[in-house]
C-alpha cells in the first residue's frame, strides 16, 4: 500500500473529508483537502458532547486532526470549489480563488446543512428570543451558560423532534435519524445542568434506532424524569409576560394541550448543503430524491457516484452520525483504492 | 421587541405579492352590505374619488356560494363553475384584474385557481360545463387581491391624508391594535397573502403606518368563532362562542383598543359574539368597563381620513365605537347617530354597548 500513486482531491473538510483525507494519505496518495470554512471540523465543532456517550466533540475532533497531520496532505482552507471539469481519465478542479488542482479522483464529502429553523414559521425561530435550535443549545452547553434572553436560568423547557424532517410541507419527507437521540441527550444534559428544570419533549415517534440509543432513552425516562408526549407543536406565541406558549397534540391522550415555557428546542434536521448542490449541478451529479447525492448503488456502491472517479463520503448522501460518517469514509477509501489501482488503468 | 420585529419583517419580506394599481372588477360580498354597510362603500370612494382609480362593479355578479360550499351543501364542481362565470363576467367587461372584498370568497378563488392549475382536467370540465350552461367563456385574472391587499398597497397614502391617527390624542400614545386575519386568507395558500399565514403583515401593516401598535398575544391565531360549521350547525354554537371567549380572554390583559379585520365572518362574530358574552355572564373584554370596537379595515382607514363615523356605518355594529372615536379624538355628533342621510330620525337600539 505505502507505494502507491495518484493524487485525490477531497471537498469538504468536516468528519467525513478528515478521516478520509487521513486514511487516503496513508495509503500513499496525494491528497488535497479543500475546506470553504477558516477551520476543519465541519459541524462537529458546534457539538459539545456525542451521543450516545456523551463523549466530549473536541476528543473526536483532535482524533481526525491528527489524522491529517500528514506530508502527503496539503491542505486548502478558506476556500471553496467553483466546479469541476473530466478531461480523459483526469479530473481538473478550479477553486473559488482561481487555482486549478488535477487530480486521479475526487472525494466529495460536502457534508449536510442544518434545516433553517425559521422556515417552520409557527415555531418562531428568529422572532421569538427564547426559541433556540438544537445547535444554539449545544454552544450554551459549550459555554456553560443556559439561560434565557433576560439571563435568568430556564424552568421549564419543551424540546421540539422532527423539525424539517418528515415534513412534507418543507419537502423534506426524509427522517433525519440524528434528532430523536440529540433530543434524549440533551434533555439529559438539561436536567443535569439545571436540576430544577422540566423537560418535555414532542414526538412523532421516537427512532432509537442506533447502538445504545434505546438504553439512553430509558434512561431519560426512569433516571431523569423526563416527559415524552407523542404530538406535534402547533404554534408558539409569547403571552402577556412575554412567557412563551405552546400549542400542541397529545396524540395518546387524544387531546389537544396548552402550555407555557421558558425555553423551546427546535431539533433542525439534516438537509444536503448548498455547496453539494452547486457541485452536483455543475457536474451533472445525480441527486435522489431527498436532493442528498444518490449513490451508484444502495448496497453495494454508497460511496460511488454516476461519474467514474467521483466518490462520496459522509452526510452529504444521507444523514448519519458520526460513527457511521467515520465507517463511510473508510469504506469510499477503499473503493478509491481499487480505483486507481484497477478501475482507472 | 427588537428580534420579533426585524424576524417578522424577514418573514414579510418572503411574501411579497403582486397587487395591481388600477382597473379592478369588484366583487362584493354577500354579507358586509347588510352588516357594516359603510365598508365597501368607502373602498369605492376612496379608490374613485381620492385615488382616481377605475373599480367596475358588474350587475350580474352573485354570491360565490362559499358559505354553502363549507356548509357541505354546494359541491365543488357547483362553486367552480359560479367562479368560472365570474370571470367570464370579467372578461366581457374588459378587466383583468379581481378586486374580491370578502375573505371567504377570496379563499375560494385561490383554492379553485391552485385546483385548476394542478387538474387541468378540472378546468377543462368547468369550461364545459360553464358553456353548455351560459354560452360563456372566461379567462384566468391576469390579478387577484383581496381588497384588504388593495388598501394596505395604498396604505401610506391614506397615512398622508391623516386627521385622526391612531394616537391617544390626551396621553399621545400609540393605541393598541388587534390585528386578526380571516382563516381563509392566507392559511390555506400563505404565498397569496401579504406576509403569509404565521405572521400576516396585510392589517399590521395599515395599523402601523397609521400610528397604531400591533400587539402580540397567545391566541393571534387563533379562529374568531364563526368556522362555518361551528355556527352553521346549530347544535355547535356553543363551541362557536367559546372560541370567540377564548381569543378574547387571551387578548385582554393587553387592554386593546380596537380590533381591526378582513374577513367578513370575523368582523361579525368578533362584534356579535361580545353582546352575547356580555349578556350571558356580564364579560367585557375592553378597558373600564367597555367591550372592544370591532372595526373592518375600510372602515378603520375612513376613520383615520375623517370620515363621518356614521357615514362609515359604525352605528350599525353591536359593539359601539365612542370610546375608541374619543380616545383617537374623532368628531361625532350624537344626535346624528341615527338619522337617515335627509335628517329623518331612525329608531334608536336599545342597550347598545359603549354607547
Amino acid at each position: 500500500m505505502p507505494d502507491m500513486t495518484g493524487s485525490v482531491v477531497v471537498v469538504g473538510g468536516g468528519t467525513a473529508g478528515m478521516e478520509a483525507a487521513g486514511q487516503l494519505a496513508k495509503a500513499g496518495l496525494s491528497v488535497t483537502l479543500i475546506e470553504k470554512e477558516k477551520y476543519l471540523g465541519g459541524h462537529l465543532r458546534e457539538w459539545h458532547h456525542l451521543f450516545p456517550d456523551r463523549r466530549p466533540g473536541d476528543e473526536v475532533l483532535s482524533y481526525l486532526k491528527n489524522q491529517i497531520i500528514h506530508n502527503n496532505i496539503r491542505l486548502l482552507t478558506g476556500e471553496g470549489v467553483e466546479g469541476f471539469q473530466k478531461r480523459g481519465n483526469d479530473f481538473i478542479i478550479n477553486t473559488r480563488s482561481g487555482d486549478v488542482v488535477k487530480a486521479d479522483a475526487v472525494l466529495l464529502t460536502t457534508g449536510f446543512d442544518l434545516f433553517r429553523s425559521e422556515r417552520k414559521e409557527e415555531y418562531g425561530y428568529g422572532i421569538y428570543d427564547n426559541v433556540i435550535t438544537s445547535s444554539d443549545l449545544e454552544e450554551m452547553f459549550h459555554s456553560g451558560e443556559i439561560m434565557m434572553k433576560n439571563g435568568e436560568k430556564p424552568e421549564k423547557i419543551g424540546i421540539v423532534h422532527c423539525v424539517g424532517s418528515r415534513d412534507e410541507k418543507v419537502g423534506n419527507l426524509y427522517c433525519s435519524k440524528l434528532c430523536c437521540v440529540t433530543a434524549v441527550k440533551q434533555a439529559i444534559e438539561l436536567k443535569e445542568a439545571l436540576n430544577k428544570c422540566k423537560v418535555f419533549c414532542f414526538y412523532m415517534d421516537m427512532r432509537m434506532g442506533g447502538a445504545l440509543y434505546e438504553e439512553l432513552y430509558r434512561e431519560a425516562q426512569e433516571k431523569y424524569g423526563i416527559t415524552f408526549i407523542r404530538g406535534k407543536v402547533s404554534e408558539v406565541g409569547v403571552n402577556f409576560s412575554k412567557r412563551l406558549v405552546i400549542k400542541a397534540e397529545d396524540t395518546l391522550a387524544g387531546r389537544p394541550l396548552k402550555m407555557e415555557l421558558d425555553l423551546l428546542v427546535l431539533m433542525a434536521g439534516m438537509e444536503m448543503s448548498a455547496e453539494g448542490l452547486k457541485l452536483a449541478e455543475a457536474g451533472k451529479l445525480e441527486i435522489g430524491e431527498n436532493r442528498f447525492f444518490a449513490a451508484s448503488d444502495n448496497h453495494f456502491g454508497s460511496n460511488k457516484s454516476n461519474l467514474k472517479g467521483l466518490f462520496y463520503a459522509g452526510t452529504c448522501t444521507a444523514p448519519m452520525n458520526i460513527t457511521e460518517t467515520i465507517s463511510h469514509a473508510r469504506s469510499a477509501v477503499s473503493d478509491i483504492i481499487n480505483y486507481m489501482n484497477s478501475d482507472r488503468k | 421587541m427588537a428580534m420579533e420585529n426585524e424576524g417578522k419583517k424577514k418573514i414579510w419580506s418572503e411574501y411579497q405579492k403582486e397587487i395591481a394599481n388600477d382597473h379592478f372588477f369588484y366583487v362584493r360580498s354577500c354579507i358586509r352590505q347588510s352588516f357594516y354597510p359603510g365598508s365597501e362603500q368607502f373602498f369605492l370612494d376612496f379608490m374613485r374619488n381620492v385615488l382616481g382609480k377605475d373599480v367596475y362593479e358588474n350587475p350580474s355578479h352573485t354570491t360565490c356560494t362559499g358559505i354553502g360550499y363549507h356548509g357541505d351543501i354546494v359541491p365543488l364542481s357547483t362553486i367552480m363553475t359560479i367562479v368560472a362565470r365570474h370571470f367570464a363576467l370579467m372578461k366581457e367587461s374588459g378587466y383583468k384584474n379581481i378586486a374580491i372584498s370578502c375573505v371567504t370568497s377570496f379563499g375560494i378563488y385561490t383554492e379553485i385557481l391552485e385546483t385548476w392549475k394542478h387538474f387541468p382536467d378540472e378546468l377543462a370540465k368547468t369550461r364545459e360545463y360553464l358553456f353548455k350552461a351560459t354560452g360563456r367563456e372566461f379567462d384566468i385574472p391576469e390579478n387577484m387581491a383581496h381588497t384588504s391587499d388593495i388598501i394596505y398597497k395604498f396604505r401610506n397614502e391614506i397615512a398622508a391624508k391623516a386627521k385622526n391617527l391612531l394616537i391617544d390624542k390626551k396621553t399621545g400614545e400609540p393605541l393598541k391594535v388587534v390585528e386578526h386575519i380571516g382563516c381563509h386568507y392566507a392559511k390555506m395558500f400563505p404565498k397569496f397573502g401579504v406576509g403569509g399565514a404565521e405572521f400576516p403583515h396585510v392589517l399590521s401593516g395599515m395599523a402601523e403606518a397609521w400610528g397604531g401598535e400591533v400587539i402580540d398575544y397567545p391566541e393571534r391565531r387563533h379562529c374568531c368563532g364563526f368556522g362555518f360549521r361551528q355556527y352553521l350547525v346549530q347544535a355547535n354554537r356553543g363551541y362557536s362562542i367559546s372560541n370567540t371567549a377564548k381569543k378574547f380572554s387571551s387578548m385582554m390583559p393587553y387592554k386593546p383598543d380596537l380590533v381591526l379585520t378582513n374577513c367578513p365572518g370575523c368582523n361579525m362574530f368578533m362584534d356579535k359574539w361580545q353582546y352575547t358574552i356580555k349578556e350571558m355572564e356580564g364579560t367585557a373584554y375592553g378597558t373600564n368597563g367597555d367591550s372592544i370596537p370591532v372595526l373592518t379595515y375600510e372602515e378603520l382607514a375612513g376613520l383615520v381620513m375623517g370620515y363621518n363615523p356614521w357615514d362609515l356605518g359604525l352605528q350599525f355594529h353591536m359593539v359601539q365605537s365612542e370610546p375608541l372615536l374619543r380616545r383617537m379624538g374623532v368628531d361625532f355628533s350624537r344626535e346624528d347617530k341615527f338619522k337617515t342621510k335627509d335628517g329623518r330620525q331612525m329608531p334608536v337600539p336599545e342597550n347598545l354597548i359603549n354607547a
